[in-house]
């Protein structure tokens, strides 16, 4: 049965490894240019002053390439699903060949163990590949752009997890509804669904966030901004690198954020300068504007902190185990619903 | 090695016309004693008949004492039912086939000729039983 | 000695409908047997749940002694080829015989190199390329080599030309007498099955009609012409499956065990033909809403 399930998957498994091995060409040829960006500019721009410069060069390189790496992450293991997954029982049953497979003295059951016990390891084997290479490919922007809970579905080991699932529900789809396009369709709309859900609703609740309370501090972005919904604004910006952060809030001891009135009378000298440089858009240093935003600075921190509720750093593997796990019994519970539905009716 | 024919339409049973096909070629030396029949798996796929059938039809001719199965080999004839030697069938034959061909450039049909023959046939053969 | 197949009130619903009910045959071993029935009579539905790909709602049935369900060591002892013989169309016919070594234990290689060759089927070429017929011999020969001890065929030859369906059966008997197989065979094609069959299942709307074998079956049949006779002036011995009658003539075809013996008769023996429609138009009557059989073909 593991021969026959290789000799009917042979196609598939040559156009993943069409698509992988060009992949790693790619990675190959472009990944050592990033790498060696990295090493001669940012990793020695403290010395040179012009971190900013040489970041933005890194970031900004290949940025085809990095859509497309992106791109080929997040749509994998929908592909996954939809080509390997929903065609592997529908296809049986479109062209009556159930009768064929499920009449050699192999019980449907083994039938079903096998195929999704070889091409869901294929598929788990195949997403974790892409992501390694494009994980690895992306690590000198990572290091720069310290941003891992953003691109969190597009690296690491969550593929892996995203992939099976894919997989079991496409074949699962594929045994109740017995139609191939039908089957896809519906592939597609529950693998995008669960993705959805888990990211918004199940990825936050993992574990409890971390509450950190900071005195407020000058920073590049610390100001006083007016905002059509709130009026006025005092925005202090989190520098924890990597961190997924929840909220990041201006408050008071008792809990509550500086109000208007408050900011009006305490910031009243930065308010009353007009914008400078309006006229050609380009705002000029004004000695004046920085001495009055040091005195509203110092009225507003006497009173209020900055509350962040993040997820830090250290546990992004925390997480990515998790969601992989998640996906995972997922596709356990739908396999396992799977082998239940083939043992008790064929048609 | 005889080769069976099927006539669907007859109305005859098919084990029984398996028979009369063996008496047949008996009487006309096609089979001879020590001849082998087809085995029922060689006149099966010829005929598409069900093998038992086959079957049934040697035993009758083993019943009759025609033919005798020889384990692992095959079906055998054992008698004759031809009454004359092949040389005189021969001739037999062929002054037939010149009455024929005169009954034809006399301008008589297939019908005809059947006809002129049965009835010298069945007043042959009702003058020497009387 | 095991039947080939033995059923008990054995039935099949979808939804409202039966597809099969109260089903009680027992078919003995080494017969060949024509099951045959207008479309849609349930002569799909018994073979599917003779192989396990149907359960059923009702009522049970054993294959050679064993239930469907019981696992691969049953499904070797049964050979099947589904109707519209399935094939892999992508697949050569070398790999479909490959599939069948990996898949059944017993599976006999030089057998199906044999039948390939003697078929003159080109090792390489793909299923979907093959005409019907050629298909339908692949289909059986993936069914024979894994040497079962029954053959299920669900209407095998018909969509066949004459010349395919004739090679078919030749096939197929040639296998018969070669290795003693128990055969079911379902068809609408009664020409096909008098040459065939010593066994007869008659199945029309859902139910069995008549099942025997063939012999037997049309010793035990006759047709009776004679003057006017109401039906019930005939003996109790005699049961009715067909009557017709004009204002002074009446002819029947019954059934009876014992010998005929009113002298106003004219006893004539019944060919399968008769015997099978005969059975079909007495079902017919009896549900008198439903659409007439369809598709009895000579």
């Amino acid at each position: 049965m593991i021969r026959f399930t290789s000799l009917q998957f042979r196609i598939q498994a040559a156009i993943a490894v069409g698509v992988l091995v060009l992949v790693a060409i790619v990675v190959a040829i472009t990944g050592p240019n990033l790498v060696h960006l990295y090493a001669t500019t940012v990793a020695h721009c403290k010395a040179h002053g012009d971190c900013t410069y040489a970041s933005n060069a890194l970031t900004q390189s290949d940025s085809f390439l990095q859509s497309a790496f992106g791109a080929l992450l997040l749509v994998l293991p929908a592909l996954v699903g939809i080509f390997w997954g929903a065609p592997l029982i529908a296809r049986e049953y479109e062209a009556g060949t159930f009768r064929l497979a499920w009449t050699q003295s192999v019980t449907r059951m083994r039938w079903l163990a096998v195929k999704l016990g070889i091409i869901g390891l294929a598929s788990m084997v195949a997403a974790g590949l892409a992501s390694l290479m494009v994980s690895s490919w992306f690590s000198p922007i990572d290091k720069v752009t310290k941003v891992q809970f953003t691109s969190f579905d597009e690296r690491g080991i969550v593929a892996v997890g995203y992939a099976v699932f894919a997989f079991a529900f496409g074949v699962a789809a594929g045994l109740l509804i017995r139609r191939t396009v039908p089957a896809m369709f519906a592939t597609l709309v529950a693998f995008v669904g669960a993705r959805l859900a888990v990211t918004y609703w199940v990825r936050p609740h993992l574990l409890p966030p971390v509450k950190a309370a900071m005195p407020l501090h000058m920073v590049f972005g610390t100001s006083i901004e007016q905002t059509s919904s709130t009026g006025l604004l005092f925005f202090q910006p989190v520098t924890i690198p990597n961190a997924w952060i929840y909220s990041n809030e201006v408050v008071n001891k008792y809990g509550h954020a500086p109000t208007v009135p408050f900011l009006q009378s305490a910031c009243h000298s930065v308010l009353s300068i007009p914008a400078s440089g309006t006229a050609q858009g380009v705002p000029t240093p004004n000695q004046n504007a920085q001495t009055a935003f040091a005195e509203c600075f110092a009225n507003v921190a006497a009173k209020f902190h900055q509350v962040v509720v993040y997820q830090p750093a250290s546990r992004y593997w925390a997480f990515q185990w998790y969601e992989t796990a998640i996906f995972f019994g997922l596709a356990v519970i739908v396999a396992g619903f799977s082998f239940w539905w083939v043992r008790r009716r064929v048609v | 090695m005889i080769q069976f024919q099927l006539d669907t339409a007859s109305g005859v049973a098919t084990y029984l016309q398996l028979v009369q096909q063996v008496h047949q070629a008996l009487r006309l030396g096609l089979l001879e004693p020590g001849d082998q029949l087809p085995t029922a798996q060689q006149v099966v796929a010829k005929l598409a008949i069900n093998p038992n059938t086959v079957l049934k039809a040697y035993r009758d001719l083993e019943r009759e004492g025609l033919v005798r199965p020889r384990p692992g080999q095959g079906t055998f004839v054992i008698a004759s039912l031809s009454h004359t030697d092949p040389a005189t069938q021969a001739r037999l034959l062929s002054s037939m086939v010149h009455w024929l061909r005169s009954a034809r450039s006399a301008g008589l049909g297939p019908d005809d000729i059947e006809a002129i023959y049965r009835t010298a046939f069945r007043n042959y053969f009702a003058e020497s039983v009387a | 000695m095991t039947a080939a197949l033995e059923t008990s009130g054995l039935g099949k619903q979808y939804g409202q409908k039966w597809a099969l009910h109260d089903c009680t045959l027992t078919i003995p071993e080494g017969k060949v047997v024509g099951l045959v029935g207008p479309n849609g009579a349930g002569k799909s539905t018994l073979l599917n749940l003779a192989v396990g790909l149907l359960a059923p709602t009702s009522g049970t049935i054993e294959v050679l002694g064993g239930r469907p369900s019981d696992g691969p060591s049953q499904l070797g002892r049964i050979g099947f080829v589904a109707q519209d013989t399935p094939t892999y169309e992508g697949m050569s016919v070398a790999k479909h015989l490959r599939m069948g070594a990996w898949l059944n234990p017993h599976w006999d290689s030089d057998l199906a190199e044999r039948r390939i060759k003697q078929l003159r089927l080109d090792p390489r070429q793909k299923a979907g390329a093959l005409s019907g017929g050629q298909r339908a011999q692949l289909a059986l020969v993936l069914a024979l080599a894994k040497k079962p001890e029954i053959l299920i065929l669900d209407e095998p030859v018909a969509s066949l030309d004459p010349l395919a369906r004739r090679e078919f059966l030749q096939t197929l008997m040639e296998v018969v007498a070669e290795h003693g197989v128990s055969v079911v065979l379902s068809s609408h094609l009664i020409a096909d099955l008098e040459r065939v069959c010593d066994y007869l299942i008659v199945l029309v709307a859902s139910h069995v009609q008549l099942s025997g074998d063939v012999n037997a079956l049309l010793a035990s049949h006759y047709h009776l012409s004679g003057p006017r006779r109401d039906r019930s002036a005939l003996p109790a011995n005699q049961a009715v499956i067909e009557e017709s009658h004009t204002d002074k003539q009446s002819v029947f075809m019954v059934r009876t065990d014992d010998p005929i013996l009113d002298p106003a008769w004219t006893v004539k023996p019944v060919t399968l033909d008769d015997l099978v429609l005969g059975y079909m138009r007495q079902a017919r009557e009896a549900e008198p809403h439903r659409r007439p059989g369809l598709g009895l073909l000579r």
